[in-house]
């Protein structure tokens, strides 16, 4: 096998090498050109000095593997991809600006600024989630932001693709990922659940807010195990204008238990996106790390843990938390579809027990001053469901035109699933256009005959 | 080109025309038959003459250990010989002689198709676990070789460090076989599928994306193991069908 060395002038089906942008452990990153092309591009190709055998071969062919499959903003575009031989490479859009990492260095960063980036996070990872991709190394240098705002991931090279083979299974006995970052069953070599990414999220929200690690920087695996009891300083702690709300998302994203963490990206996206909806609770409010005797518990149960329960996979996983949005008009008059729409979210309900229900009304800004006899309503409605209220919400849209009012909500809170009565005076019509325009499932309820 | 695996027919019409159902929609440029038309299943003729009829229209066959023209020989056990020997009685002398003229392998270009492991293809050795993939992939220079055999879908790859991975192979997900790596794929049987799902199973590879994907295609088990048994086969041939064991 011949084996091109990558430098400047070179040039290999038709891609001339430019300047080299980026030289990391795995792999080199040059700027390129072709006459075919007229947008930036830049090829990325691993290191194969330490020898065929190593990671960096594995991870890149994970690459080639993982990013064809891959669409939509917040995935660099594949343009092209070689072979070993003569040199493996892949060749992406470049996008510009830098990697989060430099931004990362002015950590802590103001509120508004971390705010609108976890979002934008959030955002990028449910996407990824609902592509069957988790991506198992996020950390700053692995992220860029487009300039129209988008968070874009760039390198593939520990993912996993939940219906493609994982070639990383069985290469390594040590855990792959970056300790700082890495969640807790990935330390135990669990390589199949989304919430690692959410873990990893969690670290990089404490790193923005505080500008320190909550795990510190550990140089091995005993000392990265150490995160399995030990919980980080809250935040709060750390910089007082942190407010509870936020610290609670941190510290729910970092929970060792992946079933306590944040189920989905979408429902963090939804709790960042909603704080006043936000439930606190001791993990929100705490100033101080757990007792040395909750900790010392702790880690007499998980010194020897093998691993956590295995979740199922992942695009379903992302949806096995979804977010149902309900349009109610709870007026007199439709008393008897809004029984309906009750009976038919409870039914939903049992079979998504992970579910969140956002109760929404929808009123003409004149009617304003009924707004909070109409959230009082809502409530009532909503607290038959019994489900515990951090999974329930109230929102009262002011609008005038109902339809574009529930459309909009559900494309900013990447809902799946709305349910609307069907046949409501004036109401039939807005039906009917978010059924044709949503971009989640719509489900339209009839009152039963003769009620 | 598209080319559509199939393998293990086994005499089993109802599977074997659910397939050629399914591949009318997907496009295949060329058919590939990795042995075993026969054995096991009640209507062996069915299967001889629709697979000569393809093979006349360009499909390619191969020989597996069941498509014999002679009676078994006496090394085997006797519930194998028994329904060889029942299959041989069954065919006249053009199926007879149609299935001695099949060849043991192929090679397309960077492909090896073969019915067992390419390290001895007469000695119909199963690729069943990682060595008997390391003694294949040693065997044959192919970077993809499709076998069948088994019955059980499977893929192993060999890569540059020259170690054997074993993958899982998701029904439905267009695999790339990457090309810095060697592949071998178990590609399940049609007519006699023990994947556990009971229904069909073959393969497409698609050259033009590089990709190896494994489908299963529901068909009509109950009345096939109703005529197992009608012809007095042994029940274990019948329920196995159903069961997809």
């Amino acid at each position: 096998m011949v084996v091109l060395r990558p430098q400047t002038g070179l040039e290999i089906d038709g891609f001339q090498l430019g300047a080299e942008l980026h030289r990391g452990g795995f792999s080199t990153v040059w700027q390129v050109s072709h006459p075919d092309h007229t947008v930036a591009l830049v090829m990325k190709i691993p290191r194969v000095s330490q020898g065929l055998a190593s990671a960096s071969i594995v991870g890149f062919e994970v690459e080639q593997m993982i990013l064809p499959r891959l669409s939509g903003p917040h995935v660099p575009r594949l343009i092209a991809q070689g072979d070993f031989d003569p040199m493996a490479y892949l060749v992406t859009e470049r996008i510009a600006g830098s990697s989060l990492r430099e931004r990362m260095s002015r950590a802590p960063l103001p509120l508004p600024e971390v705010l609108d980036l976890a979002q934008r996070l959030a955002q990028a990872l449910h996407d990824l989630h609902r592509q069957s991709v988790i991506h198992l190394d996020l950390k700053p240098e692995n992220l860029m932001q487009r300039p129209s705002g988008e968070v874009v991931f760039i390198d593939f090279g520990l993912s996993r693709h939940d219906t493609l083979p994982d070639l990383l299974a069985e290469e390594y006995a040590l855990p792959l990922g970056t300790f700082p970052y890495i969640a807790p069953e990935q330390l135990l070599r669990q390589r199949h659940d989304l919430r690692s990414d959410l873990f990893a999220f969690g670290v990089m929200l404490y790193q923005m807010l505080t500008g320190v690690l909550p795990f510190g920087q550990p140089t091995g695996f005993e000392q990265a195990r150490a995160r399995l009891w030990q919980d980080p300083v809250p935040p709060r702690a750390l910089r007082s204008d942190i407010p509870e709300w936020l610290q609670e998302i941190t510290l729910r994203a970092l929970e060792v238990d992946p079933e306590a963490r944040y189920q989905s990206a979408a429902q963090m996206l939804f709790d960042l996106a909603n704080p006043h909806q936000l439930r606190l609770t001791a993990r929100g409010l705490k100033l101080a790390r757990d007792p040395w005797h909750h900790v010392a518990r702790r880690w007499w149960r998980r010194r020897r843990l093998q691993g956590f329960a295995a979740p199922v996979a992942v695009a379903p996983q992302s949806q096995s938390a979804p977010h149902l949005v309900v349009a109610l008009d709870l007026s007199p008059a439709h008393e008897a579809l809004s029984e309906a729409l009750l009976l038919e979210v409870k039914r939903l309900l049992r079979h998504a027990p992970q579910a969140r229900v956002s109760c929404l009304s929808v009123m003409s800004p004149k009617a304003a001053p009924r707004a909070l006899a109409q959230l009082l309503a809502l409530r009532a409605w909503g607290l038959r469901l019994g489900l515990r209220e951090d999974r329930l919400h109230f929102v009262i849209l002011q609008h005038d035109d109902p339809a574009e009012a529930l459309l909009g909500f559900c494309a900013q809170t990447s809902c799946d699933h709305i349910l609307i009565g069907a046949g409501l005076s004036g109401f039939g019509k807005v039906a009917a256009r978010v059924a044709g325009q949503a971009g989640c499932s719509v489900s339209l309820i009839r009152r039963p005959q003769g009620a | 080109m598209r080319l559509a695996l199939l393998s293990d027919i086994h005499a089993n019409k109802e599977a074997f025309e659910a397939v050629l159902t399914d591949l009318e929609q997907h496009d295949i440029d060329q058919l590939v038959f990795l042995g075993d038309v026969v054995g096991y299943g009640p209507d062996p003729e069915w299967c001889v003459d629709t697979l000569e009829l393809l093979v006349k229209e360009g499909a390619l066959a191969l020989r597996g250990n069941h498509d014999r023209s002679t009676p078994a020989p006496d090394s085997l056990n006797p519930a194998a010989r028994k329904i060889i020997d029942w299959t041989v009685n069954r065919l006249n002398a053009r199926q007879r002689l149609f299935l001695a003229d099949l060849p043991y392998q192929l090679v397309l270009g960077d492909l090896l198709c073969v019915h067992a492991s390419p390290d001895q293809p007469q000695q119909w050795c199963p690729v069943s676990d990682a060595a008997a993939a390391a003694a294949s992939f040693a065997a044959s220079a192919a970077r993809v070789i499709l076998c069948g055999h088994v019955h059980r879908p499977a893929l192993y790859s060999l890569d540059l460090a020259s170690k054997i991975n074993t993958h899982g192979f998701t029904p439905r997900t267009a695999i790339p076989l990457l090309a810095s790596r060697r592949w071998l794929a178990v590609i399940g049987s049609v007519g006699q599928p023990r994947d556990g799902s009971g229904c069909a199973g073959y393969a497409i590879l698609d050259q033009a994306q590089n990709s190896l994907s494994y489908r299963q295609v529901a068909y009509d088990s109950l009345t096939t193991a109703d005529k197992v048994r009608a012809a007095q086969l042994p029940e274990a041939f019948a329920r196995r069908l159903i069961l997809g064991v």
